[in-house]
C-alpha cells in the first residue's frame, strides 16, 4: 500500500513539476511528461521495474483518447474520411513496413525478424500525435485530419499484425526456451478470449455481433441509460456510467480479439450526435489526461540509458534513420494525396516517429520467437527515442514551417463577416431561454444550447436544435461546448446563485465573450452586474410592462399615449436602477447573502418608490414633452415680424 | 476647453431604415465617419424604437454649425425617423419662438439619393417637381429656425449607381464638399440658390477645383 502511494506520489509530483515548466518553455506537455519520466527513472532511479508494468495500464489512456476523438467525429465525417484512412493509411503502413524490412534484411537480419521489425516501426504514436494536435488546436486542419486517418488505420492494422507475428516464428528461436512472456501480454491475444476456441465462421459471427452490439447499443440503449442516470442528478453516477461504458466496450473488443482502441473509437462516433456528448467528454477527459500523462512518463522512464551509453552511435543513427525514412515516405504520400504546403509538413513531421504499438509488437515478437532477444533493447530504445524527438519536431513545425507559409498566405485572406460573428451559447433552455433561442436561430445565428433537464434537451432536439445535456456551471463543459469560438453567452438558467457563478467564471476566464444574463429579481440583477454581466434583465419586466400598458389602454388611454407612458416609465426605471445599483455596490460588507437580504431589498423598494414619486412631481412633463404644440398665441409674433418686413 | 477644433463643426444625421440593402448611402456614411470635426449619428441605430432623446439631440445641434440630413428619398420626403426627429427636437423656444434662437445662423443641407433620373424631377418629368420643390417643407423649417438652407447634394438614379460605377465619384465629391464646409470655403450664398450642389461643385469650391484644373 505505501509502495503504491509512494509511486503514485512520485509520478504525480514529477508531472506537476515538469509539465508546467515544459509548457512555459513552449515545449508542450508531452515532452514535459517524457522528461519527468527520464528524471524519475533512469536519471535518479526513484522508480524502477514497475514502470513497464504501469505502462500497460496507462495505455488505456490511448483507448480513452480514441473514444474522445470518436465523440468529435460524426458518422458522416468518418465516412467521408474512408478514402484517406484506407489509401493514405494503407500505403503508409505498407511502404514503411516494406522499406524497414528491406533495410533490416540488407543489414543481415533474418527475413521473418525483418518483417516483424518493419511492422513495429511502421506504426506511429497515436498518443503523442493526437495529444499534441489537441493541445495546439491542429486536429481540424487538413494535415491534422490526414494524420489522424493514418493513425486510425494503424490502430486497425495492429490487430492483423498481432495475428501474423506468431506465424513468423523462427525455428531456431522456437527451440530455445521462450523468454519472459510476462511482457508479451497485449491487446487481444493473452488471457480470456471468446473466439479462441470457435470455428472461424462462428468467430466471425461473434466479432460482427460484437461490433453491432457496440453500434446499436450506443445508438439505442445508451441514451436511455444516460437519461436515467442524469435524472438522479448525481454527478459521480454519470461519471461511473461513462467510465464503465468505455471500459466495457474495450473489454468486449479484447474478448473478441479486436482492438479496444478501435472499439471505443467506434462507440465514440456512435455517441457523437448524442445530447450527452459534452457531459460524457467532460467526464472522461480527466481520466484520459492522467492516464496518457502516466503513459508518457513510463515511456520516459523506460529509456535504457545503459544501452544508450553502450550503443550510442548505433541507436542514434537508427533513430534518425527510421525517422528520416518514415518522413520521406510520409512526405511523398502527402504530395500524392494533395496535402500540400504547411499541411504536408505537419503531416510529415507529426507521424515520423515510431509509437507505443511498436513496444507491444516488439515484446510480442520476442515472446513468439520472431525476433532474437538481443535486438529488442536497441529497437525499443529507437522507438522510445523517436517518440522523445517528436515534440521537438512539432516545435520545429511551429517555429519554422508555420511562419514561412503564414507569410506567403497572409494577403489573400478575406474576412468572413458571418463566420467572424461567432456563435452563441445559451445556458438554460427553459421558457426563457427558448424564446431567446428562437429569435436567434430564426435569423440564422448558430446557437449551442445547454441544459440540465433531459426533457428540455429532448424537446429541443426533436425540433432539430443543437442542444446538449450538461451542467453549464462546470468550466470544462463550457470548454466542450465551444466557449473559445463563442462571441456571446446567454445565461438563462433558473438558479440565481449558479447564474452569478457562471458570469463570474466567464468574465474571469473568457473575457472575450459578451455575457447577457437573465435576472430573477432586482437583487439578482445587481449581483449579475457586479459579477461582470454585460447586460442583465429581470425576467418579468418586459411582459409585466406589456400587460400594464394594455391595462392603460383598457382604461381608455389612447394606445399611442399608453406606449409613451410605458416608455417614460422604463426610461425612468433604467435611470433609478443605475442609481440604486451604485448605492447597492457601496453597501456595507456582509449584507449581500445573509438574512439582511430581505431588509436590503425593502430599502431598495423604498428608494424606488421615492424615485418614482420624484418622477411624478418633477418630470411630469417628460411624458408630455414629445410632439408638444407651441403656445396657442405663438403665431402673433411671427405675423408681426412678417408685417414689419413688408 | 483644451480641444478647440478649428473650422466649422458638422453634424450628419444619417437615416436609412434598411442599411443592409444600401449601396450608396452606406458608402457616404462610412466615408464620413471618423473625420475630425464631423459628428455622425446613425439615427435608426441610436433610436431603433424611435424614442429620440430630445435633450441629447438638442445638445448636438448646439455644438455644431452645419447640419446634414443624409438619407435616401422615401416618397418624396425623408425616412420617417428624420421627420420624427424634426417633430421632437425642433421644439418651441429651442428652435423657434421668442426664446428659440439656438439654431440661428447655422447651415442645413440634405445629402440625399433619389431613385429617378435627374430629368424625372422636372415639371415635364414623371415626378413633376424638382428636388428643391420637394424639399420645401425642410427649407421652410430651416427658414423659421433662422438657418441657411443649401441646395441638396444629390445622386439621381441611385438604384443603378453601383452597377454604373458612379458611387466612387459621388463619395469623392462628398468628401471634398465636407472638407470645404469644414474649412468654410463654400460660397454659401451661391450654394443656397443652386439646383443641386453637385452640378455647381466647381464654382462653389473655387480654391480647390478651379486651381487644380
Amino acid at each position: 500500500m505505501t509502495d503504491m502511494l509512494l509511486h503514485a506520489f512520485i509520478y504525480l509530483s514529477a508531472a506537476v513539476v515538469a509539465v508546467p515548466i515544459a509548457k512555459r518553455l513552449g515545449l508542450g506537455s508531452v515532452l514535459g511528461y517524457l522528461i519527468a519520466g527520464v528524471v524519475i527513472g533512469p536519471l535518479f532511479g526513484w522508480v524502477g521495474d514497475e514502470a513497464s508494468e504501469l505502462q500497460h495500464y496507462a495505455e488505456f489512456g490511448v483507448v480513452m483518447m480514441l473514444f474522445l476523438v470518436g465523440l468529435e467525429l460524426e458518422p458522416r465525417t468518418l465516412w467521408s474520411m474512408r478514402d484517406r484512412v484506407l489509401g493514405l493509411g494503407g500505403l503508409q503502413v505498407l511502404l514503411t513496413a516494406a522499406a524497414v524490412s528491406g533495410i533490416a534484411l540488407a543489414f543481415g537480419m533474418p527475413l521473418r525478424s525483418a518483417v516483424a521489425a518493419g511492422f513495429a516501426l511502421s506504426l506511429s504514436s497515436t498518443a503523442i500525435v493526437l495529444q499534441t494536435f489537441q493541445e495546439k488546436g491542429l486536429a481540424s486542419t487538413q494535415g491534422g485530419r490526414s494524420a489522424f486517418s493514418v493513425l486510425l488505420f494503424q490502430d486497425i492494422v495492429v490487430i492483423p499484425m498481432l495475428a501474423i507475428i506468431p506465424l513468423l516464428a523462427l525455428p531456431e528461436l522456437v527451440s530455445a526456451i521462450a523468454t519472459d512472456s510476462g511482457h508479451g501480454s497485449d491487446a487481444g491475444h493473452a488471457g480470456a478470449s471468446l473466439v479462441a476456441d470457435l470455428e472461424p465462421w462462428a468467430a466471425a459471427i461473434v466479432v460482427v455481433g460484437s461490433i453491432a452490439a457496440v453500434v446499436l447499443g450506443g445508438r439505442y440503449l445508451s441514451p436511455r441509460l444516460f437519461r436515467m442516470v442524469a435524472a438522479t442528478g448525481l454527478r459521480e453516477a454519470f461519471t461511473a456510467v461513462t467510465l464503465s461504458l468505455v471500459i466495457g466496450v474495450a473489454l468486449l473488443m479484447i474478448l473478441v480479439g479486436l482492438s479496444p482502441a478501435l472499439g471505443t473509437f467506434l462507440a465514440g462516433v456512435v455517441l457523437a450526435n448524442s445530447q450527452f456528448r459534452p457531459e460524457i467528454e467532460t467526464n472522461i477527459e480527466p481520466f484520459k489526461g492522467l492516464l496518457l500523462g502516466l503513459f508518457f512518463i513510463t515511456v520516459g522512464a523506460g529509456i535504457r540509458f545503459d544501452v544508450l551509453a553502450n550503443e550510442a552511435g548505433l541507436v542514434l543513427a537508427l533513430t534518425l534513420g527510421v525517422m528520416l525514412l518514415k518522413g520521406a515516405i510520409l512526405f511523398g504520400l502527402a504530395y500524392l494525396f494533395r496535402v500540400r504546403h504547411s499541411e504536408g509538413w505537419l503531416f510529415t513531421l507529426s507521424l515520423s516517429q515510431a509509437g507505443e504499438f511498436g513496444f507491444v509488437l516488439l515484446s510480442y515478437s520476442v515472446a513468439n520467437q520472431v525476433i532474437a532477444p538481443e535486438y529488442v533493447p536497441i529497437l525499443t530504445l529507437v522507438v522510445g527515442l523517436s517518440m522523445f524527438l517528436t515534440p521537438l519536431l512539432f516545435i520545429a513545425f511551429d517555429r519554422v514551417v508555420v511562419p514561412r507559409y503564414a507569410r506567403d498566405r497572409e494577403p489573400e485572406r478575406e474576412p468572413d463577416p458571418i463566420a467572424d460573428r461567432g456563435k452563441v451559447i445559451i445556458a438554460g433552455i427553459g421558457r426563457f431561454g427558448q424564446i431567446v433561442n428562437r429569435l436567434l436561430t430564426a435569423n440564422g445565428i448558430e446557437t449551442v444550447v445547454l441544459d440540465r433537464q433531459v426533457a428540455q434537451i429532448e424537446n429541443m432536439r426533436s425540433i432539430g436544435m443543437k442542444s446538449w445535456f450538461g451542467d453549464a456551471t462546470r468550466p470544462d463543459l463550457l470548454q466542450t461546448a465551444g466557449i473559445e469560438e463563442a462571441a456571446l453567452f446567454v445565461v438563462a438558467i433558473d438558479e440565481p446563485d449558479q447564474a452569478v457563478g457562471i458570469v463570474e467564471h466567464l468574465k474571469h476566464r473568457h473575457p472575450h465573450v459578451r455575457v447577457l444574463a437573465r435576472a430573477f429579481d432586482r437583487g439578482h440583477e445587481f449581483r449579475l452586474r457586479e459579477a461582470g454581466a454585460d447586460y442583465a434583465i429581470r425576467e418579468t419586466v418586459g411582459s409585466a410592462l406589456a400587460l400594464a400598458t394594455t391595462a392603460l389602454r383598457e382604461l381608455g388611454t389612447h394606445p399611442f399615449r399608453a406606449e409613451n407612458l410605458r416608455a417614460t416609465f422604463e426610461a425612468t426605471e433604467a435611470q433609478v436602477d443605475d442609481d440604486l445599483y451604485e448605492a447597492w455596490r457601496r453597501r456595507p460588507d456582509g449584507e449581500r447573502m445573509g438574512h439582511d437580504y430581505r431588509e436590503l431589498f425593502m430599502q431598495l423598494d423604498a428608494a424606488m418608490a421615492d424615485a418614482m414619486q420624484r418622477d411624478r412631481d418633477d418630470r411630469h412633463t417628460r411624458a408630455e414633452r414629445g410632439w408638444t404644440p407651441p403656445p396657442k398665441s405663438y403665431t402673433d409674433d411671427l405675423e408681426e415680424e412678417a408685417e414689419s418686413n413688408d | 476647453m483644451a480641444s478647440i477644433v478649428e473650422g466649422k463643426r458638422i453634424l450628419i444625421l444619417f437615416a436609412h431604415p434598411s442599411i443592409e440593402r444600401s449601396e450608396v448611402n452606406v458608402e457616404l456614411l462610412r466615408a464620413s465617419r471618423g473625420r475630425e470635426g464631423v459628428e455622425v449619428v446613425d439615427l435608426y441605430a441610436e433610436y431603433p424604437d424611435y424614442r429620440i432623446d430630445i435633450d441629447r439631440e438638442q445638445d448636438r445641434l448646439r455644438r455644431n454649425d452645419v447640419i446634414v440630413f443624409m438619407f435616401p428619398l422615401y416618397w418624396y420626403s425623408t425616412p420617417a425617423i428624420l421627420k420624427e426627429w424634426q417633430d421632437l427636437v425642433l421644439e418651441y423656444d429651442f428652435a423657434y419662438g421668442n426664446e428659440g434662437t439656438e439654431l440661428v445662423g447655422k447651415t442645413l443641407l440634405c445629402a440625399m439619393t433619389a431613385g429617378g433620373p435627374e430629368k424625372a424631377y422636372h415639371a415635364e418629368g414623371f415626378n413633376h417637381y424638382t428636388l428643391r420643390e420637394l424639399l420645401r417643407p425642410i427649407e421652410q423649417t430651416t427658414s423659421l429656425c433662422g438657418m441657411r438652407f443649401l441646395a441638396p447634394f444629390a445622386l439621381f438614379a441611385a438604384r443603378k449607381a453601383h452597377e454604373e460605377g458612379r458611387v466612387r465619384r459621388h463619395v469623392d465629391d462628398w468628401l471634398q464638399l465636407l472638407e470645404a464646409l469644414r474649412e468654410d470655403r463654400v460660397d454659401l450664398e451661391a450654394a443656397s440658390h443652386a439646383a443641386t450642389l453637385n452640378a455647381a461643385l466647381d464654382q462653389l469650391l473655387p480654391t480647390t477645383r478651379g486651381a487644380s484644373e
